[in-house]
């Protein structure tokens, strides 16, 4: 599903060059939970943005499920993140003036998809989640672990090919942190791709395959005994 | 740009975000109204200076006889020049090109009755074309033709408030007033923008007055509306050809300052020109002014609000928005937002003009303030345009900025 050979980047800070990733080799298969670990500055949020096309790479190749990610305009990115990915992260980043169910209808708009349709869909994917009848809510009338499952089904509505989550719990209590993280697992199960940017080892614990970053490269990549959330 | 969904997805975020909505509405209308209300007063001023003017037509020359101050070719100084039906004659074979009407103006006051009822008036033995040059205005009849003047009829234009004085409410259309011990026929009444001692005026067929005085052919003044295509320059040489004519004729010497006077409104209407020029400039600039002042109102409200929605735009773009529809998006609504609240200040402005009218006029000479609805609507426009080029910077910017950077600014 992903193939990453030989990826380089680096950040340019004022005359210094900040070399983040160093030769990162990874490859992701259809239907793997993949947690990418590692302490902050080790280049794990970098492995993410790239993977998610909201950053460029500087060397190496990427691949999206056969597609070569390489000459991006911000458009064709666009195209790209709305047709192949959907994101979740940390700040839930829902739009605070729409409702649920618009904002988890906003990426088939990008998409063309007509209103009657893309309210179905959302619909359906709020249930999924568990928040049918919090659909005309706002997010901040929401907590904090609704929020994310709103932001999870905004991610899984367009039926991306990879789930991209940059520290989905970070900003949540451990209990809410499990529900929100079980949800990822049954999503997982039915054989989505995900991707988990995470520094918490118990959260790692819970996906199938740990990839621990540390100062631009891999230290250790192996498969793990799914523990289940709850 | 026309689909229904971004339209939905406009009045969305309009009606959700009332503050900011109203701030950049509020901008404009107010850019436009004081725009508009401005602009109107400057007019207003512009009218009542033109209004001063406005009395006499501005093509026209007075040519009056007084005395000559130099002997000249055996007659003594101080003479007493006169002019007679037969150099209006001359005058008029002579000079066709220049002119467009010409008539004599004999000056006389005396009682004019009707019933009961007298009082002394000015009044002014004219031919017909007198009433083009002095801008008389019939409100009922007629004024004099050139038949009265052939046939010495004793018919009599009044004033409106001659007519005001004498009849009161009566219809005085075919009545007989008298006047030098004969009756006069009334054949029409008229009004005169120049104010009230215009209106105390009554006009007869000057041949009739010369037969009535003393049966003689003097004609007093002589007054000419030439043809305004002849422009300024004309007028100027044609004053100069007649005044050289004229002194010719009743020999008076060329070096004699006095015997014949010209009036000629070309040499003011050059110096009203100039006025009017500067009054317009200063209308121009305060107007180019407040454009750019609700322009620069626009555009720090634009910056703001792409500031404002960074982060919203962002979300927008990791989700799958392309920079085209995100630049469209708040171009979109900046345009929509502005031309609704320009409109809005534009009729309020207009609406302002309107219940001010001229009641501004006796203290501030602001006469009928207006303003000219293309020059609004050009205004309007142009602010729009603005708003949307001021909006179009950030908005790219906020495009191009990368999502993930978008996202991180709370």
């Amino acid at each position: 599903m992903i193939s990453i050979k030989n990826l380089h980047k680096s950040y340019k800070m004022g005359s210094n060059s900040l070399h983040v990733l160093k030769g990162i080799n990874f490859d992701v298969n259809e239907g793997e939970l993949v947690a990418i670990m590692g302490s902050s500055g080790s280049g794990k949020s970098t492995l993410l943005n790239i993977l998610g096309m909201l950053d460029l790479l500087d060397k190496g190749s990427y691949d999206l499920d056969g597609v070569p990610i390489k000459n991006l305009d911000e458009t064709k990115a666009a195209n790209y993140r709305n047709k192949f990915l959907g994101f979740v992260f940390q700040s839930f980043n829902l739009i605070n003036y729409k409702t649920a169910l618009e904002n988890v209808t906003l990426p088939l708009y990008y998409q063309g998809m007509n209103r009657k349709e893309r309210e179905n869909l959302a619909i359906e994917y709020l249930d999924q989640v568990g928040l049918k009848d919090w659909a005309a809510h706002l997010p901040s009338e929401l907590s904090g672990g609704q929020k994310q499952r709103v932001a999870i089904a905004r991610a899984m509505v367009s039926q991306p090919k990879v789930l991209l989550a940059d520290e989905p719990t970070g900003a949540l209590d451990s209990q809410t942190s499990k529900e929100v993280m079980a949800l990822i697992q049954e999503i997982n199960s039915k054989g989505k791709t995900i991707l988990i940017v995470t520094h918490e080892e118990d959260i790692a614990q819970m996906c199938s395959r740990i990839v621990r970053l540390k100062d631009g490269i891999i230290m250790e990549d192996k498969k793990n005994k799914m523990k289940k959330a709850i | 740009m026309f689909s229904r969904d971004r339209w939905f997805e406009i009045f969305d975020s309009i009606k959700k975000n009332k503050l900011r909505t109203f701030l950049s509405g509020f901008t404009v209308a107010l850019g436009i109204l004081i725009f508009v209300v401005l602009f109107g007063f400057g007019n207003g001023l512009d009218n009542t200076f033109e209004k001063f003017f406005k009395d006499d037509a501005l093509n026209t020359m007075r040519i009056i006889p007084s005395r000559t101050s130099k002997p000249y070719m055996g007659y003594k100084a101080n003479r007493r020049i006169e002019f007679i039906n037969e150099d209006l004659e001359d005058i008029s074979k002579r000079f066709e090109f220049y002119i467009d009407g010409i008539t004599p103006r004999i000056s006389e006051s005396g009682d004019i009755g009707y019933k009961l009822k007298s009082n002394n008036y000015s009044i002014r033995g004219v031919a017909p074309s007198h009433q083009k040059n002095e801008m008389t205005i019939m409100m009922e009849g007629r004024y004099i033709n050139g038949l009265d003047v052939e046939n010495k009829e004793r018919n009599v234009v009044l004033g409106r408030l001659v007519a005001q004085d004498l009849f009161g409410d009566e219809e005085p259309i075919g009545k007989f007033v008298s006047g030098s011990g004969r009756s006069w026929k009334v054949i029409g009444v008229y009004q005169d923008d120049g104010g009230d001692n215009e209106e105390r005026i009554v006009y007869v067929p000057y041949t009739t007055l010369q037969l009535i005085k003393k049966n003689n052919d003097d004609i007093g003044q002589i007054i000419i509306t030439y043809k305004p295509e002849i422009g300024y320059g004309g007028a100027v040489a044609f004053e100069d050809q007649i005044k050289k004519y004229l002194k010719q004729k009743k020999f008076i010497d060329p070096k004699d300052r006095r015997g014949i006077y010209i009036r000629s409104a070309a040499k003011d209407l050059k110096e009203n020109d100039q006025f009017s020029t500067a009054l317009s400039s200063i209308i121009l600039f305060v107007g180019i002014g407040t454009l750019i002042a609700g322009i620069i109102g626009i555009s720090n409200i634009m910056v703001f609000v792409v500031k404002e929605r960074t982060k919203e735009l962002g979300i927008r773009k990791a989700i799958g928005a392309t920079p085209r529809s995100i630049i469209g998006m708040i171009l979109q609504e900046a345009i929509f937002i502005t031309t609704i609240s320009g409109y809005v200040g534009l009729f309020v402005g207009i609406g302002i003009l309107k219940l001010v009218g001229n009641t501004l006029e006796e203290d501030y000479y602001i006469t009928d303030p207006f303003v000219d609805l293309n020059t609004a609507i050009t205004a309007t426009i142009l602010l729009i345009g603005f708003g949307a080029f001021a909006g179009y910077l950030p908005a790219k910017r906020a495009a191009e900025i990368k999502p993930i950077e978008a996202m991180r600014d709370n």
